[in-house]
Parts: C-alpha cells; structure tokens; sequence
C-alpha cells in the first residue's frame, strides 16, 4: 500500500481532532497544555506532508522546527499560567479559573 | 305764538382754569375721612372731622362764588365758562372730554349745592354729635356734594353720568347709614333698585338720542342725516380712525361752523339743534322709528331717567322710605339737591323737550298727576318726616308741571325756592327729632312752640313758603308754574294735540296746592301747638313744670360742663339743675360744639323726658335757610307787577334757549292777578281746614272723620297700597322668575355641571389607564426584554475558556457548514 499525502492529513487531522478534544473537555490545565501540544504537533504532521509532497525545498521542515520551538516557549508560559492558576485558587482545574466572567 | 326774536347764535365760551376746583374740594374732604378720618377722630375728637368737611364745602362755595362773581362781569349772552381738563375718550369723529361748563343754569345749581350743602353740613355738626361714626357720615355727605357737582357742572353726557351715578351711591349709601337696622339697609337697597330703573330709561334715551344724530356704526343709506350737506365729509372720514382729540375735532364734519353729528357735549349738541341751518332739528324732528316719534321717545326715555333720580310716579317709592337716613341726609340729597337732578336735566335739554309737544305733555302729566297723589298720601302720616318726603314728591310734580309745559325758568325756579323752605323744614324737623330724643311720630310731640321758639318760626316760615303765600318765595315760583300750565295750549299726547291739557294741570295744581298747605300745617300744629304728648309711652319721672323741665333740657346741653357730676345725670337730675338754668344757657353753644361727651350725651339721652332746643349750629343754619327762603322771594317778583321780566328768568334766558320760543298764551295782567289770588286762596283754605283741625290739638272732628271715613283713611294712609302692589306686580313675579332661576340652576345647570364632571373624570381615568398600562407598558416592556434579554445572554459568558472554545468550534463548524452548502 503506497503511502500518500491523505494518510498523513488524516494523521494530521486526527492529531488535531484530539488535541481539540483535549483541550476542550480536560479539566487538567496540564492536560490542557498537552492538547495545545498535540494541536501543534499535528500542524507540524501537516507542514512536513506537503513539504514532501509538494516537491523539493526545506521550506515545510523549518515552520515544523519553527512551530516546536515555539511550543517549547510556550509550554514554558504555558506551565508558569498553570502555576499562577495554581496559586491562585489552590487547584488546576480550569473550571475554577473563571474570573474573566465577571 | 310768537317766534324768537333774533337768529340763536354759537354760545361763546370764556374758558376758565379753576372750575375744577368747585367739586375737588368735597373730593380731597371725603376723600381724607373716608381715609383717615377714623383716626382722626380717635386722635383729636370728632372736631377735626367735621372742620375737613366743612372747610371743604365752604371752599368750594367760595370758589363757585368767584364763577359766579365773573359770570355776572360777562354779557349776559356769553355766559358760559368752560373748563375742560382732559380727553376721556375719542372714537372716530367723537370726542369726549372730562371737562366742566357753568353756564346761568348750573351756576344757580352750584349755588345752590354748594351754598345749601354748607349749611347742611354746619347743621350735621349739631345733628350727628352723638353718631359714633362721624367721620363715615361727613365722608359720605362730601362724596355726594362731589357727585352732585359733577352732575350739574359736567359739559358732557360723560360727566353727568358720573356725577349720575354718584349721586345715587352716595345717596344709597346715606340711606342705609346706620345698616345694622335692617329696614334702613333695605331702603338703601330700594332706592338704588328703584333709580337703576331709571338710569336705564336715561340711558337707552342717550344712546338713542346718539344714534339719531347719525352715530349709527354703519353707514346709513337713504333718507338721513348723512345725506344732508356735509354728508361728503363724514362719508369720507366714517371709516377714519382718530387718535387724539384734535384729529377727532378735524374729521368731525361742521355746517357753518358747527360741529354736526353724534356727540355728548351739551354745548355742541345744543349749538347743532338749536341752530336752524345745520339741518339737524328738522331730521330729528323728521324721524320716527317704528312709528314713534324718535324724538318724542328720547324724551321720554330721558325723562323715565328723571322720574327715578327725582321720585315721579311711578318711581317715586324710594323717597319715602329714603326718610331712614340721618334728617340732614333727608334735606341735603333727598329735598334740595339730588331729587331735583331730573328737573335740572330736563331745564338742560329744554332745546330738545321744546321740539316734542308729546314728550312735554307727558312730563306735565306725570308731574301733575305725582303732585296731586302724593300731596293726598301726605294727609294723614304721622311720622314728620314721612309727611315731608310725600311733600318733596309733590313738589318735584310742580317742578316736572313747570318744565314740562315749557316754562323752564319757572320750573328752574321751584327747584330753588323748594330747595330754600324744604331744607328748612326737613332740618327743622330734624330739630324737633333731635329736641324730642329722636321720635319722629307727631302724635308723640305737641306743644313745642315753647320748648323750641326758633325751630318753630324757622318751620312757620317754611310752611307759608310752601302753602304760596306772597311773603314767602314759594308763591311766586308755584303760581309762574301754574300759571304758565294754565296758559299752555301746545301740548300733546301720542301726538295728538291736547289743548285741555294746560288748563286741566292747572286745576290738579291748585288742588294739590291746597291739599299742601293742608298737611304741611297739620304737621305744624301737631308739633308746636298743644300739649307735649312725648311722656304717654315713656318713663314720667322727668314730667315736671315746664320751668325746670326747661331747665332739664339746658342742662342736657351742658354735659360738658358737667360732666364731673355724670352720676347726678343718672338718676333724675332735673331738680339738681333747675336753679341755674341761665347759667346753662351761657354754655349751651359751647356744649353744642363739643364731641367729646358723647357717651354721657347719648346716656342722658334715653332718659328724654322734655324736648329743648337744639344747639346754635343747628338753629343758626334753621334761621339761615328761613331768611333765604324769603329773600329768594325777589329774584321771582312776576312781570305783571313790575312790568319787567323775573330776574331770575333774565338770568336763566341765555341757559333755556327754548324758552323764548314756548307759545303761551297771552293773558291780561288782571287775569294774572286773579290767578294769583286763586293761588293765595288755595293755601289758605288749606291752613284754615288745618287749623280748625289740628290746632292745639282739641277739635275732635278729625278723629270723628277717621271714624266715619275709615276705609278710606286706611287706603290713603297706607299710601294706596302702592308698596304692596310693588310687591305683588314687581316684586313677587321677579321673584318667582328668581326661584325658577333658582331651580334651573340648581336642577339643570348644576347637573349639567356635575354630567361634564362625571364624564369628565371617565375620559380622564380611561386616558390614565392608557398612560399607565399601554404607554408604560410599552416602555417598560422595552426595558424589561432587555433586562431579560441581557441575563440570558449574561450566561453565555461563563469566564471559562473552554466554554469559549466551544463557541469559537461552533462558529467554525457553521462557517464550514455553511461553506458546504452554500457552494
């Protein structure tokens, strides 16, 4: 079975898929970072499919690079909000952090 | 008939800047007691009081005095002295100024109010010292002398209407003086009921009299004055408006110099009619409307305005009970001076009456026939006062005989010599009031000639006056007037000529005359000769002889002097002070002119047990008045015996322009003569029937005769039942239509009110209903949607990110949707 570039988007695509479902329903914000996570990793699967696919060039492999540095950056931020969260209202849960309501 | 001896001319006017201060000073005096005269009288004694007023009447007397004295310097066919003061109105070619006239006419009448009015108030001082309002008494007495000037010195229809009216109020207002009597307030409100009457008449004949001059708003076409020759004019300037007197002067159209047209001015309107070739006199001779004479009718209107203000049948009910007010009020306003106002205003129209025989005939008819009634209803009063008031309405019936046949002077005359012996004997009734402790029912008095010498000469004098005997005024001008009724083939009634007429007035005339001089000395001989019969009702412990009763009588006026022994006055003080009766004597002037006691005075008062004789104020203007009414005799002297005119007559000529041309007949001065005689023989008869009658108070045939003619005696006595017919045509109907006003109001009216409330209120609960549920509930619906709206859509911000990222999925997923099916 050839390989093509639907397999890899619906990797990509799964990989989002799931990453939004985490994001959307873990009460973990550490999940929740990890859906972020899985979002990212799934755009880099895109990114890198159709660098190959679309023929020559490097220019998908180094958003992919691009896009991990930046998740690196912003599991840093990311994990100091959690923290402050955590701080903040002795939990993680992101339920509990609605003050933005008001 | 003869015709006027030369062409009627313009009157020329000397114009004059002081006759306005004639009725100021009476003004400035009512004016400073009405304001401030309680006050005053508080602060220095009811002197002060009376000296405003006083000084106020003799300044004014004096000042008519001046007028008079330049008046008589000018040519007797030029005076008239004019002082206009300012324009009270203009409307178009009409001008109406607030200005004053004297010409020999209203000068005899400002003499007479003025110098009469004088006395009237010296003798209030005397009169009213007892009455705690003083100051309202002498403030309402100058307001009436102000008014009554007005009206006699008004150049205008304006001006006597003010003064009109004035008199009247301060006339009602006199009547009803004491108001807390309710009788007293009720013949105050008669008589000004009675005089509205009147004013009506007055009145409607001005306004018809305006528009028969050619006041009409519109103009006329056809027949009429502005088809005359000055028509083009007032054509042109009908519709133009004027803003000042001297342009209303310049638009009004003039023939020959005279201004021609509607106006008010007595002088202009004389001038107009009386000058043949402006036109004037033959259209309104030539007009009639529906039928009538127009002429005839403004006459007749004009004089019903007489017969109220001068009490003629059938107005004259007002004066009798007018007797309610204080004795000089009675001889000031309702002898001498306001009840000859309509005799004044026809002597002034006399260029008008002149022109219609009718309206003549009917003024001498009423006048001879108020005579003649109220002479009889005289007969057997009782109250002095009463019998005095039915005399000064047969009187005033001589005065409308005189001017009503045309013999205006003759008529002007009785107004002057009636007001001479009337005020006497008012005032000197007013004394025996005051000397018998305020009764005023004959019966009750008697004998007074002892207790009151000067009181009862003054009033024998004024009897002879008013009885025509030719030692007093009364005979001359009574028998000029009869004899002129007698001589009077011209007149007319509905138009139709009425020779008889004359001749049959003259016969009512010396009837009345007789009846007259019959109960005027019936009055004299109840109260001064005979027995003083004051003490049958009363208290007897002061019934003495008559010495010390006398005596008692003095000390009454010597309160002042006194007043230390107050307690001695009250508990029978005649013997106390019969010894030094001279001594009280000396005093009494002076007790007279002091206020200051007047409560020991009234207190002493009730005891009344004598009458005495009044204080000098009032016994001096007594004898005043007695010698005026016999030196008035000469202004009157008739031609017959001199063979010149009365100088009263001459004096009055310039005034009564249509006197000349009033066709008397001639008669013989023998025929004269004989009148004369039958005049003299009237009144003697009447005071021999008096006499054997009433005198000393012994024959018992009146009282026989009362017995036997009861019904009849009842009848007059009780004055024809005219009162009560009043009350049952007059009075009666206008108040059922009252009562059914009444009811109308209250069942109609007042349910029409309430329906428009009721209905009211509905619309207004119904309109609140729709502002409170439909308008208030739209707003507060758009409120409360929002309010709603606003908490639901409040939810969907939950502050949880990830509710916002369902959102945000939401939306991406429709926009994809949407994507989907749109392509």
């Amino acid at each position: 079975m050839q390989i093509s570039l639907s397999h890899f988007l619906v990797v990509g695509a799964l990989l989002f898929a799931f990453g939004i479902v985490t994001v959307a329903t873990r009460r973990n914000a550490v999940g929740v970072l990890m859906g972020v996570e899985l979002i990212l990793n799934g755009a880099n699967v895109n990114f890198v499919a159709f660098n190959h696919y679309s023929g020559g060039g490097v220019t998908g492999q180094v958003f992919a690079l691009f896009v991990i540095v930046l998740a690196a950056a912003e599991a840093a931020v990311g994990l100091a909000i959690v923290l402050a969260i955590f701080q903040t209202f002795k939990t993680i849960d992101v339920r509990a952090a609605d003050l933005m309501r008001e | 008939m003869h015709e006027t001896a030369h062409e009627l001319g313009r009157i020329a006017v000397t114009n004059v800047g002081y006759l306005w201060l004639i009725p100021l000073f009476p003004l400035i005096g009512a004016t400073i007691n009405a304001l401030v005269g309680w006050k005053l009288q508080q602060l220095f004694g009811k002197k002060i009081v009376h000296r405003i007023a006083v000084t106020a009447m003799f300044a004014a007397f004096g000042v008519a005095l001046v007028a008079f004295s330049q008046m008589l310097r000018l040519p007797s066919e030029e005076r008239f002295l004019q002082d206009t003061l300012w324009n009270l109105m203009t409307a178009g070619r009409m001008t109406v100024d607030f200005g004053f006239a004297l010409d020999p006419l209203s000068m005899m009448m400002v003499l007479v109010i003025t110098g009469i009015g004088s006395l009237i108030h010296v003798f209030s001082i005397g009169y009213m010292h007892d009455e705690p309002s003083y100051w309202r008494f002498f403030s309402y007495l100058n307001l009436f002398v102000f008014a009554m000037l007005l009206l006699v010195m008004g150049d205008n229809f304006a001006v006597m209407f003010f003064g009109w009216e004035g008199v009247g109020l301060a006339s009602y207002l006199l009547i009803s003086f004491w108001y807390t009597d309710p009788e007293k307030a009720k013949a105050g409100m008669k008589a000004f009921v009675a005089n509205r009457f009147g004013d009506f008449g007055f009145l409607a004949g001005l306004f018809l009299l305006f528009w028969a001059l050619g006041g009409a708003w519109t103009p006329r076409t056809g027949s009429g004055l502005r088809n005359n020759d000055y028509q083009p004019i007032a054509e042109l300037n009908a519709t133009a408006g004027a803003a000042t007197a001297a342009q209303a002067h310049a638009l009004a159209p003039a023939v020959h110099d005279v201004k021609v047209g509607p106006t008010m001015s007595f002088r202009e309107l004389r001038d107009q009619v009386v000058i043949e070739s402006t036109g004037v006199k033959e259209h309104l001779a030539g007009s009639t409307i529906w039928g009538v004479s127009l002429l005839t009718l403004v006459c007749i209107l004009l004089f019903v305005g007489a017969m109220g203000k001068s009490a003629q049948i059938p107005l004259y009910v007002w004066l009798p009970d007018a007797m309610a007010g204080p004795t000089p009020v009675s001889a000031l306003i309702h002898a001498a001076t306001m009840v000859t106002a309509g005799v004044y205003m026809v002597a002034r129209l006399n260029f008008l009456f002149a022109l219609s025989p009718s309206a003549m005939g009917w003024v001498a008819l009423i006048g001879a026939a108020t005579a003649i009634f109220a002479a009889s209803i005289g007969f057997f009063q009782y109250d002095i006062k009463k019998v005095l008031a039915y005399s000064t309405v047969s009187q005033l019936g001589f005065m409308f005989i005189g001017v009503g046949v045309g013999a205006y002077w003759a008529g002007a005359y009785h107004l002057l010599t009636h007001a001479f012996f009337k005020a006497t004997l008012f005032l000197g009734s007013g004394s025996v009031i005051l000397g018998c402790h305020h009764e005023q029912d004959m019966r009750k008095m008697g004998g007074l000639k002892k207790h009151m010498p000067i009181t009862r000469w003054t009033y024998l004098a004024a009897c002879w006056a008013i009885a025509g005997f030719p030692w007093m005024n009364g005979f001359y001008s009574k028998d000029e007037i009869l004899y002129k009724a007698f001589t009077s083939g011209h007149l007319a009634l509905f138009g139709v000529p009425t020779p008889w007429l004359g001749p049959a007035i003259f016969v009512v005339g010396i009837v009345a005359a007789t009846g007259t001089s019959f109960y005027m000395f019936r009055s004299y001989y109840m109260t001064f000769t005979g027995e003083y019969r004051g003490n049958a009702g009363h208290h007897d412990e002061h019934n003495e002889d008559p010495h010390s009763a006398s005596a008692a009588a003095m000390s009454h006026l010597s309160v002042s002097v006194h007043a230390s022994d107050g307690a001695v006055h009250a508990d029978g003080h005649a013997h106390g002070h019969a010894a030094p009766a001279h001594g009280h004597a000396v005093h009494a002037p002076a007790a007279a002119a002091a206020t200051a006691h007047a409560p020991a005075h009234d207190d002493h008062g009730h005891h009344g047990g004598t009458p005495h004789e009044s204080p000098w104020t009032v016994t001096l203007v007594l004898s005043l008045l007695a010698l005026g009414s016999f030196f008035t005799l000469f202004l009157g002297i008739p031609m017959a015996w001199t063979g010149k005119a009365p100088i009263l007559e001459h004096w009055l000529a310039p005034a009564l322009t249509a006197q000349e041309g009033v066709p008397f007949q001639h008669l013989s001065h023998t025929t004269e003569y004989m009148f004369q005689a039958i005049g003299v023989l009237a009144g003697a008869v009447g005071w021999f029937f008096a006499m054997l009658l009433f005198k000393d108070a012994k024959s018992e045939v009146p009282a026989r005769l009362k017995e036997r003619f009861l019904g009849v005696w009842t009848v007059v006595y009780e004055k024809y039942y005219v009162d009560e017919l009043y009350a049952v045509a007059v009075l009666k109907p206008s108040l059922k239509v009252a009562q059914a006003a009444s009811w109308f109001d209250s069942n109609v009216i007042d349910r029409l009110v309430l329906l428009t409330g009721t209905v009211t209120r509905v619309v207004a609960n119904l309109d609140g209903a729709i502002d409170k549920y439909l308008v208030d509930g739209a707003v507060n619906a758009v409120a409360s949607v929002t309010q709603e709206c606003g908490r639901y859509l409040r939810s969907l911000q939950t502050g949880k990110v990830q509710t916002y990222l369902y959102g945000a999925l939401g939306g991406a997923l429709v926009v994809v949707l949407l994507n989907f099916l749109i392509s």
